[in-house]
């Protein structure tokens, strides 16, 4: 372990911008951009999938303040994708704005834009469309090389070798493996092979999609957007609108949660093209049905797993088909699609012989899917979580002790993540924590309780990266001011993370200052330091690395110029926090003389910009245990107790380490207990509410405890590696686990509700 | 149509439509802690206090406040000053989108019952929907403010 | 969107009444469900200056007026007593504190939703509701009454249990129920009501007599199972008809325990 002697790293401080958010003080989109402008709003698609005949508008924009309506003959014929990644995008280039085909019920058919709601709202039922209604591809297991295909057209385009084909309704394709895994799985004991399937989880941040937008005094299009991406933004729009990339400016201000869902450019586009074409300043709020029906949820993905173990409880191979359902459109199809397999497989390196990882990930018309915090892992590591707790159950062996015998270790070579090493991995720390604080001894073994209630426990593993290795860029700009205080300016985004507050942190440590002198800006495409944007657990790796870099850089600046000051050379003076000191102890001058000596008659910016970009994703490991209480006569299910120990090598923030940890396992329990995605035949999802989209109250989520065991990762910032998405991934498998302990009934499918834990125990 | 209501205090007269919700009315007149989560009057974000009582302000017609006393979290800022700082304290403000509804209604919560317990406060808060913190560390905050009001608020949880 | 041409507070039960008679006409109760819905109202008849908010408590019963909120019915002291707790916990699953704080009893009976957890409890309890028009009638009939251009304007509720229970079965806590069961012993024996089923509550009576020899483990069960075949039961996106029925026969059956303990 290093040095882990911090003064403001590791310090659980509280973020800069707690107070003024407590306080419900003006932060966010609608509270800091004017009421008055255009009120924009779409109007959706009834149908899964048609062609719109015909389209006509004049009797709703003759309604009283009413200014524009547009449809798909007034937008760009350029293909594009709304996924927030870095160019050239592996998500297919296969939306317009506005289509003439639409591939979903809620897919946008047309835009209006008017001087109030209330006009909108008149409006909005007055446009006239004629549907030619196709059958939709609506089942995920026919989607492939069916004869309907949901993206017939000729200029949709795929701009990476991610085995996509239009023409099959692929939206990717791959495997991958090492070893020979039909050989190894013939040799082994036990095969336990079974599917496992993920519903489309919605994010639900508590603020939905919103977006401003306005042209600036310079004819730009400045927008304003709840986005963790504000420079794929940028592009995304210039592409969408055919614009160059240099008319827009992007900002964003706090932002109510994202996890994911506002990586993907869900809202923006529509206030944008009224701006660009009205030239007036318009907003666009999406309503939570709009949230819920036409956002970015989680992949819908069936992850088939084969895994193949000794009677002692070695584990040999595993083999994992995933399919994927991308929806309508493919944004993040292709790459969370690879994590259900790189995310899992990885876990159980010990002794792995072989592996083999397939994915197909396929076109349908439902929701087009997105970006939700653990990106495919949760999906692939409830699958393989379950295969691993299905085979200690077949082999009478503790889980725990079974996941101690095949688990990866500090050192290992990780076939199935890229052969990268597990370079800083406390995950058998964690699980021996875990197992004592959970007391899983005796925890584990099923508990009477009478009147037909039991309590049971389940155990899972998880993993996760930190970035994505060799393209996600993070940088920060580190600036002496006035007084002796520092400027932070990043691109990452804070979306209540509080990586303002721990890159603060970093800056606070490197220049030996307190948290309050440092002041943090971002994200602003006019002044920020391009970075990727806040996503894939990147920011505290990537983008503190760049801050650390910075700091370093800055401080050599000062020296030089508080040198000049001294009447020295560079390398005679030391950097003393609030000072720089002559080494030879004759003087020394204050931070602030410094900076103030750096405004008059100086050559010499005293402000260091920095990028980082790591070749490497240092996965954080994690343990998660529950215990449950279930009624075997009504199938109800109380989560009790959750423990976790994670491995985020030095949590920059335990305060706020522990809150993301938190957060993230009450999305799990909401993900594998209450969290329903249904269709209607004709494809219409029916939760399009809080009504009826079950997030988590805290009457549903039992005690937790979270802990860390830390690693020490010598790539990133301080140690650290990341928090923010692993911490999803254990509650699903763990749950399905206690409720298999309770009942004796697997549930493969999520999310398991009483009804079904009742009727499996009857179907038994 | 014109309303008459008592804003944190102060006497407002208004013109509104006669089916502009509380929660409209209420960021129209600045009070911008006043958040919507939902159409459905199931996440907690827009509590304010009718005549004392907390309420989701997207349920209420503006028109219906008239002749009533509204409190919006800008109304109680020094109440819930001191009260939120051990929220900030577990970092479990997170995003904030949730914060104002969220301590409204434990405000409302605490003036009703000093000293709930764990339980208590589990069941009064359970329309506040939050969807970063897991809830967990607002418990601890609460905890933490009423062990440090038992012990005479000294020490301030700074 | 919901769209109101006009609001007015009524100044009498007469002037609601008449104003009410209009097709776009409605009349407000807690709003919750009203604002939902993609209608427009031409008159929106606003109660809340009739004097209909309060619970009385007589010898005999209690007399809760229509504008009272399901908050004020699950903290009323008197209420707790008599229900033996029954009517906290019938109400104290619906959404939030602040959502309850709203909804009216006038509004949630007279909308006699199917999910209704109070139409449950009060049918089994025997209650009666005072209509402008029509005058007092029982929740039962009224429940089964179509939908009326009438004011619901208090709800009167007869001294008379000797014990209640309430249970419901929710895939999470504050949601909508799956099932609502409440069990009362009223001198005409014992009532049950079940709703949710999906459909809204109806009552039941021991006609079977199976509980005539008391209440007991075995007694419990058997009517369970009897009670789970009367019932009509569908299917909705919580839970399918097999399950409601599978609950049902557990939830009376507990119930009935619960009530012996009490009674």
């Amino acid at each position: 372990m290093e040095n882990k002697n911090f003064k403001t790293v590791g310090q659980p401080l509280r973020k800069k911008d707690a107070m003024a958010l407590l306080l419900g003080k003006p932060a966010y989109l609608d509270d800091v951009t004017p009421r008055d402008c255009l009120v924009v709003k779409v109007l959706r698609s009834p149908y899964a999938h048609a062609l719109i005949e015909e389209i006509d508008a004049s009797v709703a924009l003759k309604v009283p303040g009413m200014v524009a309506v547009y449809t798909y003959r007034d937008v760009p014929q350029k293909r594009f994708t709304m996924a927030g990644q870095t160019a050239p995008e592996p998500s297919p280039y296969d939306r317009l704005i506005l289509d003439k085909r639409v591939r979903f019920v809620g897919d946008a058919v047309a835009i209006l834009a008017g001087e109030s709601e209330a006009a909108v709202n008149k409006a909005i039922k007055l446009v006239k469309v004629r549907y030619q209604v196709l059958e939709p591809v609506l089942d995920m297991h026919t989607a492939k090389d069916n004869p309907i295909l949901v993206h017939p057209e000729e200029n949709w385009r795929s701009l990476c070798p991610v085995g996509s084909d239009n023409k099959r309704n692929l939206c990717a394709s791959e495997t991958s493996g090492d070893g020979d895994v039909e050989a190894v799985l013939a040799g082994c004991d036990e095969v336990v092979e079974h599917t496992y399937r993920t519903q489309a989880c919605q994010q639900a941040m508590m603020e939905t999609f919103r977006t401003y937008t306005e042209m600036d005094p310079y004819g730009r299009l400045h927008v304003v957007s709840s986005t963790q991406i504000v420079f794929h933004l940028r592009r995304i729009l210039a592409n969408a609108l055919d614009i160059p990339r240099s008319r827009i400016h992007v900002e964003k201000p706090r932002i109510g949660g994202g996890f994911g869902a506002k990586q993907t450019v869900v809202a923006e586009v529509y206030p944008a093209l009224v701006t660009w074409k009205t030239g007036r300043p318009a907003k666009m709020i999406y309503t939570r049905q709009e949230c819920q029906t036409a956002g970015s949820p989680r992949h819908e993905m069936e992850v088939r797993v084969r895994l193949g173990a000794m009677r002692d409880g070695s584990i040999r191979a595993l083999d994992v088909y995933t399919l994927s359902n991308t929806g309508a459109y493919g944004e993040h199809g292709p790459t969370t699609v690879g994590l259900s397999g790189h995310k899992s497989i990885p876990l159980y390196t010990g002794g792995l012989e072989a592996y083999r990882f397939s994915y197909d990930v396929v076109y349908t018309n439902v929701q087009a899917a997105g970006a939700y915090r653990g990106y495919g892992a949760t999906q692939g590591i409830f699958a393989v979580e379950s295969a691993v707790n299905e085979l200690a159950a077949r082999l009478e062996m503790d889980p725990v002790e079974l996941r101690k015998k095949n688990m990866v270790r500090e050192g290992q070579t990780m076939p199935a993540y890229y052969n990268e090493v597990a370079g800083a991995c406390a995950l058998d720390r964690c699980m021996d924590r875990c197992a004592q604080l959970f007391d899983w001894e005796k925890k584990f073994p099923v508990r009477e309780m009478g009147d037909g209630k039991v309590r049971a426990a389940g155990v899972a593993m998880a993993m996760q990266g930190s970035g994505i290795s060799g393209v996600d860029v993070g940088s920060a700009t580190v600036k002496l001011s006035d007084d002796g205080f520092y400027n932070l300016t990043i691109g990452a985004a804070d979306m209540g993370t509080g990586c303002d507050t721990i890159l603060a942190q970093m800056v606070a440590e490197c220049m030996d200052c307190r948290l309050e002198d440092v002041a943090v800006f971002g994200a602003d495409t006019d002044a920020s330091p391009y970075d990727s944007g806040s996503y894939a657990s990147s920011t505290t790796y990537v983008t503190g690395k760049a801050v650390e870099k910075a700091c370093l850089e800055l401080k050599e600046k000062i020296c030089a110029l508080a040198a000049g000051m001294l009447g020295c050379q560079p390398e005679q003076v030391e950097f003393a926090g609030r000072a720089v000191r002559r080494l030879d102890g004759k003087g020394e001058v204050s931070l602030a003389q410094i900076a103030d000596r750096s405004m008059c008659g100086n050559g010499l910016a005293l402000q260091a910009t920095c990028s980082h970009s790591s070749p490497i994703s240092p996965p954080p490991f994690m343990v998660g245990m529950v215990e449950i209480e279930l009624d075997r006569e009504t199938g109800s299910v109380r989560p009790l107790n959750y423990v976790a120990v994670v491995d985020c090598g030095t949590p920059i923030n335990p305060n706020l380490a522990r809150v993301q940890t938190e957060g993230g396992l009450v999305q799990g329990i909401g993900m594998a207990l209450y969290e329903g995605v249904t269709y209607t035949p004709q494809g219409k999802i029916l939760e399009d509410s809080f009504m009826q989209y079950k997030i988590p109250t805290r009457l549903d989520m039992g005690r937790l405890r979270v802990e860390f065991e830390s690693s020490y990762e010598k790539t990133g910032p301080f140690g650290a590696k990341s928090i923010g998405e692993i911490v999803i991934n254990t509650p699903a498998p763990a749950l399905a686990h206690a409720i298999y302990r309770a009942t004796g009934v697997w549930h493969r499918r999520l999310p398991i509700t009483p009804e079904k834990i009742l009727m499996g125990m009857e179907e038994k | 149509m014109e309303i008459t209501l008592t804003l944190n205090g102060k006497n407002i007269r208004a013109q509104i439509a006669p089916d502009t919700l509380l929660l409209d009315f209420l960021r129209q007149q600045g009070c911008l802690s006043v958040k919507r989560g939902c159409e459905t009057s199931n996440c907690g974000l827009c509590t304010v206090f009718l005549d004392e009582k907390p309420v989701l302000s997207c349920g209420v017609l503006a028109a219906r406040a008239a002749g009533h006393q509204v409190q919006t979290l800008e109304g109680l800022q020094s109440e819930a000053e001191e009260f939120v700082g051990f929220i900030a304290d577990q970092g479990a403000e997170q995003c904030g989108f949730c914060n104002p509804g969220f301590v409204m209604n434990t405000i409302a919560l605490l003036r009703q019952n000093p000293d709930p317990t764990d339980d208590e406060i589990r069941a009064f808060l359970a329309g506040n929907l939050c969807r970063c913190s897991g809830y967990e560390g607002q418990l601890r905050g609460i905890r933490a403010y009423l062990d440090w009001k038992k012990r005479g608020g000294a020490d301030c949880g700074e | 969107m919901l769209s109101i041409g006009q609001y007015v507070r009524a100044q009498s039960l007469e002037e609601a009444y008449t104003l009410c008679q209009k097709k776009s006409s409605v009349v407000l109760g807690g709003m919750l469900w009203l604002k939902m819905q993609d209608r427009t109202v031409g008159t929106a008849i606003d109660l809340c200056e009739l004097g209909l908010e309060g619970i009385e408590e007589t010898e005999e019963e209690f007399r809760i007026g229509a504008m009272t909120s399901l908050r004020a019915l699950e903290t009323h002291p008197g209420l707790a007593a008599y229900t033996r707790g029954a009517m906290a916990r019938c109400l104290g699953s619906i959404v939030g504190v602040q959502f309850r704080n709203l909804a009216t009893i006038g509004g949630s009976l007279y909308g006699r939703f199917g999910f209704s957890d109070p139409l449950t409890l009060l049918l089994a309890l025997g209650a009666r509701v005072e209509l402008y028009h029509r005058g007092v009638v029982s929740l039962e009939e009224f429940a089964a009454l179509p939908y009326e251009r009438d004011i619901l304007v208090r709800v009167i509720l007869p001294k008379e249990a000797q014990g209640a229970v309430y249970l419901s079965q929710r895939n999470t806590a504050t949601d909508f129920p799956v099932l609502t069961f409440a069990a009362v012993c009223r001198p005409g024996g014992l009532a049950c009501a079940v709703g949710a089923r999906p459909g809204k509550a109806k009552l039941f009576w021991d006609e079977e007599k199976i509980l005539a020899g008391g209440i007991n483990p075995d007694s419990a069960r058997r009517f369970g199972q009897w009670l789970a075949g009367q019932v009509p039961f569908g299917s909705d996106l919580r839970a399918g008809a097999e399950y409601r029925r599978k609950i049902c026969e557990v939830l009376a059956r507990r119930a009935l325990l619960e009530l012996a303990k009490e009674v």
